[in-house]
């Protein structure tokens, strides 16, 4: 009979679960983690809690009776998501959108991009533990969403834009205001950078923190802030301009790293340069119709089309089957945060549980848009 | 790189006559390519070579069989390649998860919403719907859909 | 028989100061808890552009008090397979010893409940138990967050009470004595933040840390670990974990005045204002605690291995130099 040993205990791992409910993932995300202690061995994003069905109800929908849902994918840039529906079905249509709605559909979008960038400043650096420059990008926030309310009707998610061009016309107050709105920003950079950008300990959370080089994005089909962040200008708006973007003078912020902090200035540099185009747009913003006349209910040519337009976390694509009807065949929204979120699963294993907040905050994910 | 260099290493793979040319400021893309289930791993190391990324998998429903739909995009300059895969229901395809990690992701997602499987896949689970799931929701046979067509009745052909 | 004599003369007036100044600082502890929870929500509204509590009383001052019954009504709640003897004994264990401190501080020139020869060390002795009840509770809770916060805090607060206890041997070889009173009485001419800045300096910054206040809360980060060590702990509970955070804010700051500010004295050039020591002391006290809550609204939070290579790397060869150098100087000026 021989003596039996037990096996001696190596596995030395232990799984968390971060989410459903967590205070910073932001959305209902579940990441499943493997940890060996304080670092991480395994991760495992699990999505999905969020899935509404937005490209199988648009298979039983008309065309226009779907735009509502295109702004309540990405609730923070529902604008550009919006935008870029209408776009598509413009193009596929072959509708001729006046020059004053395309002006006023990308000073809108633009705000929408500054909003959506000032919700993640707040929430990033909330996680990492400093509560006050949240309220103060949410007080910069409420004077976009105040403007943007006087001319939609909505804060969060817009259905603003219609097929041929704006559902309403914008006033003398709504220039005035975004012209005030866009002083006032532009005098709120120097606290914003001595609050947070210059902030010792900021940074020692931020740098070399999660670095996702042009290789990984690449790989991953990461678009938006974060390959840019790793060194490539990609940004739909110039590669592919859409919309009056190429009248415009802009430019593409990039960074060399890829890690963390510099993901956080590109954004920050991406909302002044959002400024500087709301600017251009509205010196320049014509006089005429804002909206082309449409038949009631648009009726694209059959085949398949797709579209892309630069929402703030990346390039959104909308490809659309159509066969002749009123009512689409197949809708898919191409998302950003997918590929960017996939990432996770390459660069988190070897941190520590604290640079996941970090990390992840950086990538700045908003989960209905995964989930659709 | 640029087009042409695209269109030559895919060339190798697909027979000219499959690859046709598009309208890009009409229907967003350059270049449409017709390949067969076996093709789609030579199809997409040709486009890796090309230093182009995955922007998107997806699939339509249609009476003769389920089609999958490869988009490539380069982020130097705008070659967006629509790649069509005809299958049959029941069918399934090569996954490209080992060329490009971003398809693990959309690959799954294909496979829960519409049934095709996708051999040497590590982990084919289902990503939206909840793991006890046991329908593919967006085929044209589930739920309320306008339209159930087949590829001629749209494309033509 | 003297050892009797001894006992019955401690039972007359010694002993009475003893429970009359015991009441009196667990009066202080209770009023401190209430004004400091509204005087930090209404800083930390300040700095962010708003106002804070405002609707109940006048300036939201009755805020605390109806936050504390709101508590007290909340349903108390044990998880299932936690260890119910050591999760009831956390919150008590981490009060207690706060009480034991205040034993020893000047308040004023008389007011001194025991002016014990050995004050200082009775202090630090009593501070330490903060770490073993901060584990125990955490411990107890079953819960992995609890736990990874839990032994954060260990790890945190063992480091920093290293050169917290060198800077505060600097002050003590200088002033030649452990009594608080005679402490106090060597800051006659200079205050001990001038005479050694860079000791105040450490003291500070491990108190912040001892504390486990911003920017060194790992230990109950919510946005990390939901709330660390007291995730499962509800109602009154949970209060006595807050009272106890705000215990330690007072006691360590009443001790750095003492050790560094001067205690009970006034000012050199104020001298002549007829304002007892009793409005010095508190003055200088809640001075300290406003700008730790400062701090603790402005900065984010340190990576826990940042925080402890911080500790180890420089506060720690700092709080040595330091020691080794005011050895020195004090030789040399004696």
């Amino acid at each position: 009979m021989a003596n039996e040993f037990l096996e001696p205990i190596t596995e030395q791992t232990f799984y968390l679960n971060m989410g459903p409910q967590h205070p910073s993932t932001h959305g209902v995300l579940r990441l499943f983690l493997k940890l060996d202690g304080e670092y991480i061995v395994e991760a495992d994003p699990v999505i999905g809690y969020g899935h509404r069905g937005h490209e199988k109800m648009a298979e039983s929908h008309l065309y226009e009776q779907f735009l509502p849902n295109s702004s309540r994918m990405d609730y923070l840039a529902g604008l550009i998501f919006n935008h870029g529906y209408v776009a598509a079905i413009e193009k596929m249509a072959g509708i001729e959108v006046p020059p004053r709605a395309e002006y006023i559909r990308v000073i809108c979008a633009e705000l929408n991009r500054i909003s959506s960038h000032l919700l993640w400043f707040g929430t990033y650096v909330m996680d990492l533990g400093g509560f006050t420059p949240f309220l103060y990008s949410f007080d910069d926030r409420e004077n976009i969403l105040d403007i943007l309310d006087r001319v939609s009707g909505s804060r969060l998610t817009y259905s603003y834009c219609r097929f041929g061009g704006v559902a309403r016309d914008v006033d003398d107050e709504f220039i005035t205001a975004t012209h005030q709105f866009v002083e006032r920003l532009r005098s709120r950079w120097d606290d914003y950078h001595n609050l947070v950008t210059k902030n010792v300990i900021f940074i020692h959370r931020a740098k070399d923190v999660g670095v996702i080089n042009r290789e990984l994005a690449l790989r991953f089909g990461c678009t938006g802030p974060i390959l840019r962040a790793a060194g490539v200008p990609y940004d739909v708006r110039k590669a592919e301009p859409y919309s009056v973007y190429s009248e415009l003078d802009f430019e593409i912020p990039t960074g060399t790293k890829g890690d963390a902090l510099d993901r956080y200035l590109v954004r920050v540099q991406e909302m002044e340069q959002s400024l500087h185009i709301i600017e251009q747009a509205l010196e320049r913003l014509p006089d005429g119709a804002i909206k082309a006349a449409v038949p009631h209910k648009v009726r694209p040519p059959r085949g398949d089309y797709y579209f892309a337009v630069e929402s703030a976390r990346g390039a959104v694509g909308f490809y659309i089957v159509s066969d002749g009807t009123s009512y689409p065949y197949r809708l898919k929204a191409r998302v950003p945060s997918y590929g960017n979120l996939q990432v996770l699963t390459e660069v988190l294993p070897g941190t520590l549980v604290a640079d996941t907040i970090s990390i992840l905050g950086s990538i700045d994910i908003v989960v209905p848009e995964v989930d659709r | 790189m640029s087009l042409e260099d695209l269109k030559e290493k895919l060339s190798k793979v697909v027979e000219p006559g499959d690859m046709v040319p598009r309208d890009y400021e009409k229907d967003g893309c350059l270049l449409e390519i017709k390949a067969r289930a076996d093709q789609v791993e030579a199809v997409a190391k040709a486009a890796r070579e090309a230093d182009c990324f995955l922007e998107s998998i997806t699939a339509v429903d249609f009476t003769n069989g389920p089609q999958i739909i490869y988009q490539f995009n380069s982020c130097t300059i705008v070659s967006r390649v629509l790649v069509r895969v005809q299958l049959s229901r029941g069918e399934s395809v090569v996954s490209i998860g080992s060329i490009y990690d971003a398809a693990l992701w959309y690959e799954r997602e294909v496979f829960e919403l519409f049934g095709i499987r996708f051999d040497n896949h590590p982990d084919l689970r289902r990503l939206l719907l909840p793991e006890d799931a046991d329908f593919y929701p967006l085929l044209k046979d589930y739920g309320k859909v306008h339209a159930f067509r087949s590829t001629e009745e749209i494309y033509g052909e | 028989m003297a050892a009797w004599q001894n006992l019955v003369n401690f039972l007359g007036p010694d002993l009475a100061r003893i429970v009359v100044g015991v009441v009196g600082v667990l009066a202080l502890v209770q009023v401190n808890a209430l004004f400091l929870v509204w005087l930090e929500r209404k800083v930390a509204a300040h700095i962010q552009l708003r106002i804070g509590p405002k609707e109940v009383g006048p300036f939201g001052i009755l805020q605390s008090i109806v936050d504390g019954i709101k508590l007290v009504g909340k349903e108390l709640i044990t998880p299932r397979h936690a260890d119910r003897k050591l999760f009831m004994l956390a919150p008590i264990a981490v009060f207690l010893p706060v009480l034991v401190s205040f034993v020893v501080i000047p308040f004023s020139e008389r007011l001194l409940i025991r002016d014990m020869n050995v004050g200082v060390l009775l202090i630090f002795a009593f501070s330490t138990f903060n770490v073993l009840a901060v584990l125990v509770g955490g411990w107890a809770s079953n819960n992995k967050y609890s736990l990874l916060g839990a032994v954060r805090a260990v790890a945190q607060n063992v480091a920093y009470e290293i050169p917290l206890l060198l800077a505060v041997l600097s002050v003590v070889m200088w002033s030649n004595s452990l009594q608080m009173s005679e402490i106090v009485a060597s800051q006659s001419k200079v205050w001990h933040v001038f005479s050694m800045p860079v000791a105040t300096l450490i003291f500070l910054i491990c108190a912040t840390a001892e504390t486990n206040r911003a920017p060194f809360d790992i230990p109950e980060a919510e946005s990390e670990l939901v709330a660390g060590f007291h995730t499962e702990y509800s109602g009154m509970r949970f209060a006595l974990f807050f009272l106890a955070e705000y215990s330690n804010m007072l006691i360590v700051s009443a001790v750095a005045t003492t050790l560094f500010f001067g205690g009970w004295k006034s000012p050199p050039f104020l001298g002549f204002l007829p304002v007892p020591g009793l409005i010095w002391f508190f003055a200088k006290t809640y001075a300290l605690i406003f700008v730790t809550i400062w701090v603790r609204w402005t900065f984010p939070r340190l990576r826990f291995d940042q925080l402890m290579n911080f500790c180890w790397k420089i506060m720690i060869p700092a709080a040595l130099l330091h020691l080794v150098v005011y050895a020195g100087i004090i030789k040399i000026v004696r």
